[in-house]
């Protein structure tokens, strides 16, 4: 129905902000999810102004990037939920390729190879995995209705872990672990039976040596300087030490916009990058920071909320799942900068600067936006 | 609807579950909320005690650049002291009045107060913003003696690259400048901290890696606003390495002089090794001047004149190459079977296709008459290689050319060479939707039509009749050398895949042929053969700008002179062991051997006489003398010979 007739059916004339809504709907895009993306995408850019010391050229190639992926999330929104589901297997097996051409020919880069050069541009095969995996399990778990047989089980493990060996090998360990969240998502929400949840974490659990003997010596590293930050302040514990100073000297009002000594004088590393977030909370406080972190929690909860809306176990496994990666994220993120986490190099989503993560990011909120927009024809007043 | 209940179930499930992921990350929320009402509220006091004492910082430091001397060691790149004025906004309370100030006590450009206003702008409030480039001792200490009346003046020390020899080198060694956005990208930008030069072009650009360094870092203890109060511990930077090329800078002095000033290329080899003797081209640039702090104004004048002294001739420049590859087409027509060295061909003045048919002219208007292959060398024949490039086709030319390195880069080891031309029929079917005309094919007979090669791969297939087949990869690096061990490494030379011929005895006609171009009376390149010591063979060539009308005169020089020919000459010397291969290009210079072939004489004389005039084999006569005990050893790698004549030498530069 258009919603010229239905405003007719009641007798008034459309408002204008109604006609936006609609226009925005039939534009396949979620109203609600653009209108929190782009409440966290300018505050980042108020605090990556301040972050980069006031670099106006390092904005703008922030800004272009935040268009370019916008751009990505409006083109994919626009792609039918069935045919999403038909291009998974392909997708994975494209990025399965490539993340195996990355260990035969990749570029390297500050002690890890995780590029790929294509001559006109150098990207991260880990990426298209960060889709890729939640897209091929739900693909693989989406006709089971109730709870998956044990081979598909077995097989969705499986799937999971060939990228993430190959990722690890890189070695890349952060995305190695948001790729493992998003495997597990989905796995979660297809139903499997709780007692082989529990089961897996209490084997994680005991995996855990295991993986620390197959670490680098720097990720091992990262993981006794978390433990033990003061035990070396001006090696390997200068990054977190000089954090949680950033973070706790800004005290609940924070040291005002490009004032954050910590920040502007070069006391805290990679602050326009992994470190952005103590940038925010030495600068606005903790009043600055937690209307920030309630934002990325909404986005989060609605990313859920269409997960639910959703009748096509396809679609909200994958809404569900990749909604809490998302969060996973941030919460890393912010654990790991304000002393929580072990380092692991995960950048804080939509506000730090960089590339590669923001457009494959976006990409999957315009996955959810094409679950939402897709499923029903609109039927005014009654589904907002 | 069997499947309703189980879906309702699963439903059900579906919703629990998104339930328990709401519930986790409220609670996740939960935590890291506490964590930071922890650090902000509860040990808020402690974080700002720790800020305020924040003294200790970590920052990087350039490494010292790599110096580029020639082979006997002279100093061609050098790293010099040089001093900046420098201004910290956050302890100055009015900038207008200090910089008056500062205008008083010393000169004050325009330009570099807006540099400033520009920069501070840009950088971060905390940083210190310079003023003043290269400041002279005289304004030193004039700021030194006010400096108590100038809060946050303040001058830093810094290293500036520098070129002592100028111009001469430019389009070897090439020039540094700040790092730009494009060389980010190919980069590593960790490995660059703490530094702001990168190397551009010529060497200081394709041996980048070697002459960078790794940077260093300093613990810094600084005051509450940033300022540095001491250095607490150093991680020492490490320096370049240094490269000692195979220029010789004497002999690339004396081309540049040879040249006198005009547009053209000297490229000088030693057959053997493909090291790279001199490389002029002109006109040049000081590379001083992209130091400064005005890099971006010289650039701009130096790229807009229309005499492009940016443009690397020796490389870049693509030239046809006239006659001077006559003797490759003969040796191509011997070895094909066209022709024997004995054949004739009558050269009326002139060549037609077909009776009363375009008429394509010889040099000589009265013609050479009958003509064989040493004589058509010798005298530069026009209608003998008409004839020949006829027998032969474009196709076998192409092929044979090809074996020079003719049509593809030499492999130098700097950047930007290009490849020149060397035409084919497939060529032009691909590059223009065309057949192949005869007319083309003697046009190709002497180095005219679509062909064009640069000064580079000239003196290339020269050196490699010189070696009577084994073809040198030339290059400029000669050696590595560690600043601190005073390790040194050898870069080896390479050939390539060698010209073999049917019968070997090929080379000799060709050589014999092009000794005559000096010796014999009429040859083309006679007159610089006079009081000559040592043995020599060449090639003049004589190359059009344009095409000429062909029934007009020919040999009928265009007024004006971007219109006149270029003068080309390629020779080596001597002629049983060559110890240089040399190719000019006069641009516009008219006649080869009147222009070119002098310019090549006053080099050759330069590399391989003495003082008194004379020369003797691989003796100590001449510039090559320092160079000789090098390059005998020069295939056994590191002898002890090189490192003592290296090391020597090096002393005295640094």
């Amino acid at each position: 129905m258009r919603i010229e007739t239905y405003y007719s059916h009641l007798g008034k004339s459309p408002t204008v902000g109604a006609l936006l809504l609609d226009r925005l709907r039939r534009m396949h895009i979620e109203p609600l999810l653009l209108a929190l993306l782009l409440l966290v995408m300018a505050a980042g850019v108020v605090i990556l102004y301040s972050a980069s010391g006031g670099s106006d050229s390092l904005i703008l190639r922030q800004a272009i990037r935040l268009a370019v992926a916008i751009l990505a999330m409006i083109m994919v929104a626009q792609i039918r939920l069935r045919h999403l589901m038909a291009a998974a297997p392909a997708i994975y097996v494209i990025g399965l390729i490539l993340l195996l051409l990355v260990l035969v020919v990749g570029d390297s880069g500050g002690g890890a190879t995780r590029w790929l050069n294509l001559g006109f541009i150098r990207f991260q095969p880990a990426e298209i995995m960060k889709l890729g995996v939640p897209l091929m399990l739900a693909w693989l778990l989406s006709s089971e209705r109730a709870t998956p047989d044990m081979t598909k089980v077995v097989a969705s493990l499986l799937l999971v872990l060939a990228p993430l060996a190959l990722i690890f090998l890189q070695p890349d360990l952060g995305t190695a672990v948001l790729i493992g969240a998003s495997g597990a998502f989905v796995l979660f929400f297809s139903g499997l039976k709780w007692r082989y949840i529990f089961g897996a974490a209490a084997a994680m659990a005991g995996a855990l040596p295991l993986l620390w003997a197959r670490m680098h010596s720097y990720q091992q590293q990262r993981v006794l300087t978390f433990l033990n930050p003061e035990a070396d302040p001006l090696g390997s514990g200068y990054h977190i030490i000089q954090s949680k100073i950033a973070i706790g000297s800004g005290g609940l009002f924070g040291k005002g916009w490009l004032q954050g000594t910590q920040s502007q004088l070069d006391f805290l590393p990679e602050r326009s990058t992994d470190f952005i977030f103590s940038v925010a909370c030495e600068e606005f406080g903790l009043l600055g920071v937690l209307p920030l972190i309630a934002l990325y929690l909404a986005i989060v909860l609605r990313g859920l909320y269409i997960a639910a809306r959703c009748d096509d176990h396809f679609g909200r496994m994958l809404a569900a799942a990749l909604s809490l990666t998302f969060f996973v994220y941030t919460a890393v993120n912010i654990g790991m900068v304000s002393g929580l986490m072990p380092v692991v190099g995960v950048p804080l989503p939509l506000i730090s600067y960089g590339g590669t993560s923001m457009v494959t990011l976006l990409i999957s909120f315009g996955m959810i936006m094409s679950i939402h927009t897709h499923k029903t024809q609109p039927l005014y007043g009654a589904n907002l | 609807m069997a499947h309703r209940p189980e879906r309702l179930v699963a439903n059900r499930e579906f919703r629990l579950r998104l339930w328990v992921a709401v519930l986790g990350c409220f609670l996740i929320c939960g935590l890291l909320t506490l964590r930071l009402v922890r650090l902000q509220v509860t040990d808020h006091q402690n974080f700002t005690t720790q800020s305020e004492n924040n003294r200790i910082r970590i920052t990087a430091a350039g490494a010292l650049r790599g110096k580029i001397f020639d082979r006997n060691g002279v100093l061609l790149a050098t790293n010099d002291p040089s001093f900046a004025l420098e201004l910290l906004p956050t302890k100055i309370t009015d900038i207008d009045a200090t910089l008056a100030e500062l205008g008083e006590l010393i000169e004050l450009s325009p330009d570099e107060i807006a540099r400033f206003r520009k920069l501070r702008k840009r950088l971060s409030r905390y940083s210190a913003i310079p003023l003043k480039f290269a400041m002279d001792e005289q304004e030193l200490a004039t700021i030194a003696a006010n400096q108590t009346r100038l809060p946050g003046v303040r001058i830093s020390n810094s290293s500036t690259r520098s070129y002592p020899q100028g111009s001469a080198t430019a389009h070897v060694v090439g020039y540094t400048g700040k790092i730009s956005a494009a060389d980010l990208e190919r980069i590593d930008s960790n490995a660059y901290r703490g530094f702001d030069q990168i190397g551009k072009v010529g060497i200081e650009r394709s041996y980048e890696q070697q002459l960078h360094g790794e940077q260093g870092f300093n613990q810094v203890e600084t005051d509450a606003s940033g300022r540095t109060l001491r250095v607490i511990k150093t991680d020492a930077a490490i320096p370049g390495n240094d490269i000692y090329l195979t220029v010789d800078l004497q002999l690339q002095q004396a081309a540049v002089k040879a040249l006198a000033g005009r547009a053209g290329s000297v490229v000088a080899l030693q057959p053997a090794t493909g090291e790279v003797l001199a490389m002029v081209s002109q006109p040049d640039y000081d590379p001083n001047l992209f130091v400064s702090g005005n890099a971006s104004s010289a650039f701009g004048a130096l790229s807009s004149n229309q005499k492009r002294p940016l443009f690397n001739r020796a490389v870049q420049g693509q030239y046809p190459p006239g006659s001077t590859v006559k003797p490759q087409l003969a040796m191509a027509g011997l070895e094909y079977g066209v022709i024997t060295p004995s054949q004739q061909y009558f050269c009326p003045g002139y060549k037609q296709l077909s009776p009363n048919s375009r008429k394509y002219r010889d040099w000589k208007r009265g013609g050479h008459n009958h003509t064989n292959m040493r004589k058509a060398i010798a005298e530069s024949c026009d209608v003998f290689f008409y004839e020949l490039a006829l027998s032969l086709g474009v196709d076998k030319i192409h092929d044979f050319l090809g074996l020079f390195g003719l049509g593809e880069t030499t492999g130098l080891d700097i950047i930007g060479e290009k490849s020149g031309l060397l035409p084919s029929r497939g060529w032009k079917q691909a590059m223009y939707g065309e057949p192949w005309y005869r007319g083309e094919t003697l046009n190709i007979g002497i180095g005219q039509g679509f062909m064009l090669t640069t000064p580079l791969q000239l003196a290339v297939a020269t050196a490699t009749i010189a070696n009577r087949g084994e073809r040198p990869k030339p290059r400029l690096a000669r050696a590595f050398s560690d600043p601190i061990s005073d390790e040194r490494q050898l870069t080896l030379p390479e050939q390539m895949p060698p010209v073999v011929l049917r019968d070997s005895s090929h080379w000799q006609h060709t050589v014999q042929a092009m000794t005559d171009v000096l010796q014999s009376p009429s040859g083309s390149a006679h007159r610089i053969s006079t009081n000559m010591p040592y043995t020599a063979a060449g090639k003049t060539g004589t190359s059009q700008v344009f095409g000429l009308d062909p029934d007009s005169e020919y040999g009928e020089v265009p007024a004006e002179e971007r219109l006149r020919d270029h003068a080309l000459f390629v020779a080596f010397a001597p002629i049983e062991k060559p110890e240089i291969a040399i190719a000019v290009v006069v641009e516009h210079g008219g006649s080869g051997g009147r222009i070119a072939a002098p310019i090549a004489r006053t080099v050759m004389d330069a590399w391989l006489l003495g003082t008194a005039g004379t020369y003797q084999p691989s003796s100590n006569a001449g510039i090559r003398a320092n160079a000789n005990s090098t390059s005998a050893s020069n295939n056994q790698g590191e002898s002890p010979n090189l490192s003592a004549a290296l090391g020597s030498e090096a002393h005295h530069a640094h």
